[in-house]
């Protein structure tokens, strides 16, 4: 027997940015569209001008993708959003057809693009086990003699018949990664769906996948959680502008996607294309210092931090939200203007920029990076992945020196002992 | 390169599945193996929707009943006593009766079918099974609506005295033909309904024009020969007047008129599955 798992050949999948925007149309403008098509045809005639460019354009969300999968490998897909793995996941998983080449994937597929898919409020947990199993395409008989495993799994076998919509979202992610868990395929698409529940859920589940990839089976892994793929994954593929850009060892995969969100960096922020939003206002600049008295550049733990946020222009109800990441992807802390504390103010000499004020930065040495959204009046203007990075020097928080140790977490919390004499 | 392995594979394709994945072009065959395949998915999804409709509902299974009673009793008041429409020769009030519960099964299993694939949105981008489930559930699950309206009139039929026939053992096959034209008609309009988001406004209006263009109110009876079996290429005349012959002994056997609404319906359902099958690739992209 060959022991390719998934052979991918050629595979593009394009999108209109027309239909992406607004997917569907309506009966109503297609007919006038048609009924007026004769009277532009004439006009174009008579004026003989073309009319521009196209009202839509084309995106090639995944372009010239190939690669093998053996059986029994583990390999982690990274890349930023809208780099297209979840695309490409999407198409293996049968849910989109591609646009050109093809795949063949030997074996019984289970894909995991999202738990609890299906699941109905009003169902018990019980009913729910059943549906959202025969959706994920488990035979009813396989259902029934792994049910008790998933409940167990999910713990919750006193709510067993209570209706999912009193359970807390926490009881309600557990029975869905439960059920999913327990999907017996041979191979294995997975898309994110760890970044659920609380820590010691997202351990069980993490030691799961361990299980499932230790058992000799096949999993693809699409993931922004760098820990997770390095501790999981034989081989990453790291996707870029739909294309494959590295297919190698995880660790190498992983460290050719950070290296090129840094470069990114060095861009002006302006010309980056990689962005999401409306675009009326637009993050222009982005500075990162210590504060007005030493506009340093280089923070320190402990230290305060000052983090600028220039846009192209300002409305009223502009708000930004920025999140600090570690430099394996883990989200460490998010910051939202449009929350207001007491000690927020308005600030005549910032026009269009918006200043966060941090007074003791609590993160430990190290790199970081930021992911940055502007909105107004609701609505996503702009979102720049990776929009910068900064380090962090060695620094005391009030006074208490604070030092890097691997694997002892990221963030250094102000605190004070009482000791015996 | 791909094909050896393939063919190798095949041999015992038993133990081992093997899917292409690649774009499909132009019009594509049913594939109702593949829905066979998926049949407890189809049970499952069919008893969500008999679940949850009879528990969210605060009248639950009343509901299922009130709908065609009411109507019946305004059809009675307006077209029986004011209008005084003929009825061939029954109780008004049974004369409809015996139409809107067929009727309701249609009307239902349409108004919900055309909306199933917009309302399991999640579901078609999250994973793969052939589509043709969801309507097929939805319709489906309307059969629970109409035994609960059919027992109600089977107690009129007592009620009034009316004996039924042996043509009774007809009305299962009638039940089929109403759903095989609910689900064609919902078909063609839930694949529609998720490239054209207005479709859904023109359902109800739909339904009404269609209801009114049945022989719900007032009987084929007045039309003549070669103008009913016409009629009947609407083929909820067939289903319609089937019923009164099967269940009223009403002196309208449909013959030829019931085998232009089957083949009517028949149509309707196969160019229904194939345009959705067509449109089906794009479903994920854009609901």
């Amino acid at each position: 027997m060959s022991d390719v798992a998934i052979r991918v050949d050629g595979l593009g999948k394009r999108f209109s940015i027309n239909s992406r925007q607004e997917s569907y149309q309506t009966l109503r403008d297609t007919l006038a569209n048609a009924a007026l098509a004769p009277f532009r045809a004439v006009k174009s005639l008579a004026t003989n001008n073309d009319d521009g460019p196209a009202d839509h354009e084309d995106i090639w969300a995944l372009r010239d993708v190939s690669f093998e999968v053996k059986t029994g490998e583990v390999v982690g897909l990274i890349g930023r959003n809208g780099a297209g793995k979840s695309t490409l996941l999407k198409i293996l998983a049968r849910v989109t057809e591609p646009t050109e080449g093809s795949a063949e994937i030997v074996g019984k597929i289970g894909s995991l693009l999202e738990v609890g898919v299906g699941f109905h409020l009003e169902l018990s947990g019980r009913e729910n086990i059943f549906l959202n199993g025969a959706i994920l395409g488990m035979k009813r008989a396989d259902i029934k003699r792994r049910f008790d495993d998933i409940v167990s799994f999910a713990e919750i076998e006193k709510f067993i018949d209570t209706p999912v919509k009193h359970y807390s979202s926490g009881m309600y992610l557990r029975l869905a990664f439960a059920v999913a868990a327990h999907l017996e395929p041979e191979i294995l698409l997975v898309d994110e769906v760890l970044a659920v529940g609380d820590a010691a859920f997202q351990k069980k589940c993490i030691g799961k996948m361990e299980e499932v990839a230790g058992e000799g089976r096949t999993v693809l892994f699409v993931s922004h959680n760098m820990a997770a793929v390095q501790s999981l994954c034989t081989r990453g593929i790291f996707l870029h502008n739909g294309s494959i850009s590295t297919d190698s060892t995880a660790a190498a995969a992983i460290s050719a996607y950070l290296r090129m969100l840094e470069q990114s960096v060095s861009q002006d922020l302006l010309h980056r294309t990689e962005r999401r939003g409306k675009g009326d206002i637009r993050l222009a600049k982005l500075e990162i210092s210590t504060g007005a008295t030493d506009r340093s550049q280089t923070l320190a733990t402990g230290r305060p931090a000052v983090f600028v946020f220039h846009l192209t222009n300002m409305r009223p109800r502009t708000s930004c939200i920025f999140t600090i990441y570690d430099d394996f992807g883990q989200p460490l802390a998010t910051f939202n203007s449009a929350v207001r504390g007491p000690e927020d103010a308005p600030d005549p000499a910032l026009e269009t920029a918006l200043a966060c004020y941090v007074d003791e930065l609590p993160l430990v040495p190290g790199r970081y990076r930021l992911n940055v959204a502007i909105s107004s009046d609701n609505e996503l203007q702009d979102h720049i992945e990776g929009a910068a990075f900064f380090e962090v020097e060695q620094g005391a928080l009030r006074g208490r020196a604070v030092i890097k140790g691997k694997g002892y977490g990221r963030v250094c919390l102000q605190h004070h002992w009482k000791l015996p004499v | 390169m791909a094909r050896p392995t393939s063919t190798a594979l095949k041999g015992n394709r038993d133990a081992t599945q093997i899917v292409f994945i690649k774009p499909s072009k132009g019009w594509v065959s049913l594939d109702l193996k593949t829905l066979w395949e998926y049949r407890e998915l189809l049970y499952f999804l069919t008893w969500r929707d008999i679940k949850v409709r009879y528990k969210q509902t605060f009248l639950g299974a009343a509901w299922a009943i009130l709908q065609p009673v009411v109507s019946m009793l305004i059809f009675s008041i307006f077209f029986g006593r004011l209008v005084k429409v003929p009825s061939d020769g029954l109780p008004y009030p049974l004369f409809c009766f015996a139409a809107l519960v067929p009727w309701t099964f249609f009307a239902n299993g349409l108004n919900q079918s055309s909306n199933s694939l917009i309302s399991s949105a999640n579901l078609l981008k999250k994973v793969y099974f052939p589509r043709l489930a969801i309507p097929l559930a939805t319709v489906l699950a309307g059969v629970v609506d109409f035994i609960l309206a059919f027992i109600v009139l089977l107690v009129m039929i007592v009620f009034y005295g009316v004996r039924p026939t042996i043509n009774i053992v007809w009305t299962p096959l009638l039940l089929l033909l109403a759903l095989v034209t609910s689900l064609g008609v919902g078909l063609w309009l839930s694949a529609l309904n998720v490239k054209y988001r207005d479709v859904r406004y023109i359902v109800p209006f739909l339904i009404q024009i269609w209801l009114f263009s049945t022989p719900v109110a007032y009987p084929s009876s007045l039309l003549s020969e070669p103008w009913r079996t016409v009629y009947g290429l609407n083929p909820m005349v067939g289903v319609v007047e089937g019923f009164r012959w099967a269940l009223l002994g009403a002196n309208t056997a449909p013959g030829l008129m019931v085998l232009a609404s089957a083949a009517a319906a028949l149509i309707i359902l196969i160019t229904g599955a194939l345009y959705f099958r067509y449109m089906e690739r794009t479903f994920a992209d854009v609901v």
